[in-house]
């Protein structure tokens, strides 16, 4: 796969180099070298293929094989600006080629209109940074539509009443039905709601090189080594490759963006597998690090000019992390569901995905979905209801009863963004390295809190009229840990209160760009993998159109 | 976890929060040690024991036979248990050598103390089963949780996590010998399925677009 790749020399200045290959980064790499760029992907994770993944458990678990590793990379977590923060494992992440898009459940919803401008709707919130985005909905639809065509999302458009205008069907049908599609839509038709087939982000159809989804069952955590579920590894990486201009670096991670005495970005210094040292030189820089790693680079960037982390003269580079507020409700029913079978989420509903705040009493809303995502061990430690023996014949039963016999409701919502929720520099804790590690500072607002227990509240509703044998749950608890990383290098038109304009465009470093979650202004309402993707394809639209004016080289 | 683990819930949510740690803090060893739990669980002259003494094995054993019982199905006995914990702490679980080094010798004078004079392996079922009651912290009334040293899990909470985890691992990946573990919980050992899957989908008429049409006016 890699034959047909260029290798550009670390002296040689390519047009862009794009640090990190996950679901931004793959769509730039595949975007600009169609446009007749030169470009090197530069990712920090190793080039595993389909070939690489396997189907076992604690490889996946325990040894962190396709994400950031707490040893390697540990970090440490804090609630407020006040504390000192201790270590404690506080993210998750993919690092490998194709990124996080490689393990993840491929839940693939649009935003709706709403999410671009809901701080004008609902006013300021205190203690929070709610914005409006720069662009709407309908400047990103033809972009969504994109992202269903070209890397393959199934489902039903205008089957929810409430979902966004779109231009296009889908591509290919939605997946089939699981047990727990089945009692979800049922239960939430007798609630009077509108569930509906889930858009995901897994070929219901095959295509060119890749297979429809055989319902291994080893889904969210896990590798598919069939291509079904569209990874950026699955699809845009490999049109990039086509393209013959682009070069993926993988095991080279970032930790510098270089910039000369003008304040340009004039490369990025990356060690390779080996720990050398490398300049790689670039015309423009993008970086698609995520949430986390994107604004730690440029507060590891800071440099004479910008004292404060590179292109961070708002001092919003690492702030108004959003996380979406959420957990689970669990079920067990009569009769086997097997939902271990296929991948996790074939319904959904968005009944409350706006929720009219002065009536339910706090700012939120959000989307449920029945799933089952659990493996054999990880079911064993967490799938069971607390009063279950935790071990003996009781505990045996329980497992062999309800292995098959569970499913979970997943309650998605909206997360606001606080100035302090961030991730910066931790002052003492070193990486393997020996580069400052991540810290991470979150505390909810108390909506999202509210927001989560009301959710739950639904989900119980909607489990008793599905008949279930028994539903519980846990009230929402401040979160600790990450794995949506939103906001943290937020787009907007104001240079004191974004770090990048609409185009992608640092305010303050004319050639270097970002995009992936830290883009986002808003939460949406649980699900940003779509929305990072049509942001993708569309600030790639956006940067070949400055390239081509002349407007980024010096 | 995590999302797959459900990854999501598996490291995000606390309830599984000290297995996640545990599970996450252990590397490459556990997937050696797998593969030598069903080798050696099918070897017809039992192996050696890399960190127990087959004294030890013996209680360890006894125990794990209680924490998964063998009953009309396989239990952590047939799926060859031991041999896991025993290559887990010889290799990547060495850091929990300490807790069964000091658990072990503690069990036993619990035992001794309730039943004077006899083994944790020669007791009865029942009588086992009120030994670990009197050690395990999530019963309603223990006798005293076992030596919490800060940051340190207790004997038996450690023991039946690698129990657990040495029943349920992918048979097709070492451990849980003959998929003994997966036979219990009523997982196929085959890896690609077709719909229906189960018995609320299995009579499903289709997408009925007019029933949310129908709300819409």
């Amino acid at each position: 796969m890699t034959v047909d790749q260029p290798k550009y020399k670390t002296s040689e200045e390519v047009d862009f180099i794009i640090v990190g290959s996950g679901a931004a980064g793959g769509i730039l790499a595949k975007q600009l070298s169609t446009n007749g760029f030169r470009v090197v992907v530069l990712e920090q994770g190793p080039y595993l293929t389909e070939a690489d993944f396997t189907h076992n458990e604690i490889e996946i678990l325990a040894e962190d094989k396709l994400t950031n590793h707490p040893k390697l990379q540990p970090n440490t977590f804090r609630k407020t600006p006040q504390e000192k923060a201790k270590p404690q494992r506080a993210l998750v992440y993919g690092r490998c080629v194709g990124g996080t898009s490689v393990h993840f459940t491929a839940n693939f919803w649009r935003f709706h209109e709403i999410d671009f401008i809901e701080r004008s709707k609902v006013g300021p919130i205190p203690g929070t940074t709610f914005a409006d985005w720069p662009i709407t909905y309908a400047d990103l639809e033809p972009y969504y539509t994109k992202v269903e065509w070209e890397i393959g999302v199934s489902g039903l458009g205008g089957a929810s009443p409430f979902d966004p205008p779109r231009s296009k069907p889908y591509p290919m049908p939605p997946l089939p039905v699981k047990a727990s599609g089945v009692l979800f839509e049922r239960a939430a038709r007798k609630m009077g709601w509108h569930p509906f087939p889930a858009p995901m982000a897994i070929l219901s159809q095959p295509r060119p090189g890749r297979s429809a989804c055989i319902n291994c069952g080893f889904c969210l955590g896990f590798g598919c080594e069939v291509g079904a579920k569209s990874s950026s590894l699955a699809t845009a990486i490999r049109m990039a490759e086509k393209t013959g201009r682009c070069e993926i670096r993988p095991n080279s991670y970032v930790h510098r963006i270089e910039a000369d005495a003008n304040g340009r970005a004039v490369g990025a210094t990356y060690f390779d597998e080996k720990r050398n040292t490398h300049l790689q030189k670039a015309k423009a820089v993008v970086v698609c690090a995520n949430g986390a790693e994107t604004p730690r680079l440029l507060l590891l960037s800071a440099n004479k000019q910008f004292p404060d982390g590179l292109a961070n003269s708002s001092g919003y580079v690492g702030k108004n992390l959003m996380l979406n507020s959420g957990g689970n409700v669990y079920a067990q029913f009569e009769h086997p569901l097997n939902d271990y079978k296929g991948f996790a989420v074939s319904r959904i509903m968005h009944d409350f995905y706006e929720l009219d705040h002065e009536k339910v009493g706090f700012y939120g809303g959000g989307g449920l979905d029945a799933r089952f995502d659990f493996t054999p061990i990880s079911f064993a430690f967490g799938g069971l209801p607390p009063d279950t023996p935790r071990w003996g014949k009781e505990f045996k039963s329980a497992l062999a009863q309800n292995f098959n016999r569970t499913l979970e409701i997943f309650c998605h919502g909206t997360s606001l963004p606080i100035e302090d929720n961030s991730f910066s520099l931790d002052p003492e804790l070193k990486d393997a390295w020996g580069l400052p590690a991540l810290r991470m500072t979150y505390k909810d607002h108390p909506d999202d809190l509210k927001l989560a227990n009301w959710m739950f509240a639904r989900a119980h509703e909607l489990l008793e009229a599905a008949g279930a044998r028994k539903h519980w749950g846990f009230p929402a608890q401040e979160a600790q840990f990450a794995v949506h990383l939103l906001g943290t290098c937020r787009m907007g038109n104001d240079p004191k209160t974004s770090v990048i304009n609409a185009d992608h465009r640092t305010h303050d470093v004319k050639n270097l760009f970002l995009c992936d979650g830290s883009s986002l202004v808003t939460s949406g309402r649980g699900q940003p993998t779509m929305t990072i993707e049509a942001l993708a394809f569309r600030a790639a639209d956006r940067i070949t159109a400055l390239a081509k004016r002349g407007e980024i080289s010096a | 976890m995590s999302e797959s683990v459900s990854r999501r819930q598996f490291l995000s949510q606390g309830i599984s929060g000290l297995s996640a740690a545990w599970v996450s803090a252990h590397l490459p060893a556990m997937v050696a040690a797998a593969g030598y739990a069903r080798q050696a669980a099918r070897s017809a002259t039992p192996p050696k024991f890399q960190f127990f003494t087959s004294e030890q094995a013996a209680e360890i054993d006894a125990i794990t036979a209680r924490i998964i019982p063998t009953d009309d199905m396989p239990g952590a006995r047939e799926a060859g248990v031991v041999y896991f914990i025993d290559r887990s702490l010889a290799t990547f679980a060495a850091d929990d050598q300490k807790t069964y080094r000091e658990g072990l010798p503690e069990l036993q004078a619990r035992v001794s103390e309730m039943f004077p004079g006899a083994k944790f392996s020669g007791l009865t079922a029942e009588q086992q089963d009120e030994v670990l009651h009197s050690f395990d912290e999530g019963s309603k009334s223990p006798r005293r949780p076992f030596r919490a040293r800060p940051g340190a899990q207790n004997f038996f909470e450690t023991l039946r996590q690698h129990t657990i985890s040495g029943f349920l691992i992918d048979p097709d990946y070492g451990g849980n010998d003959s998929g003994a573990g997966w036979k219990v919980i009523g997982r196929e050992r085959e890896h690609m399925f077709q719909a229906p899957f189960g018995y609320y989908d299995k009579d499903y008429p289709g997408w009925d677009a007019a029933a949310n049409e129908a709300e819409k006016k």
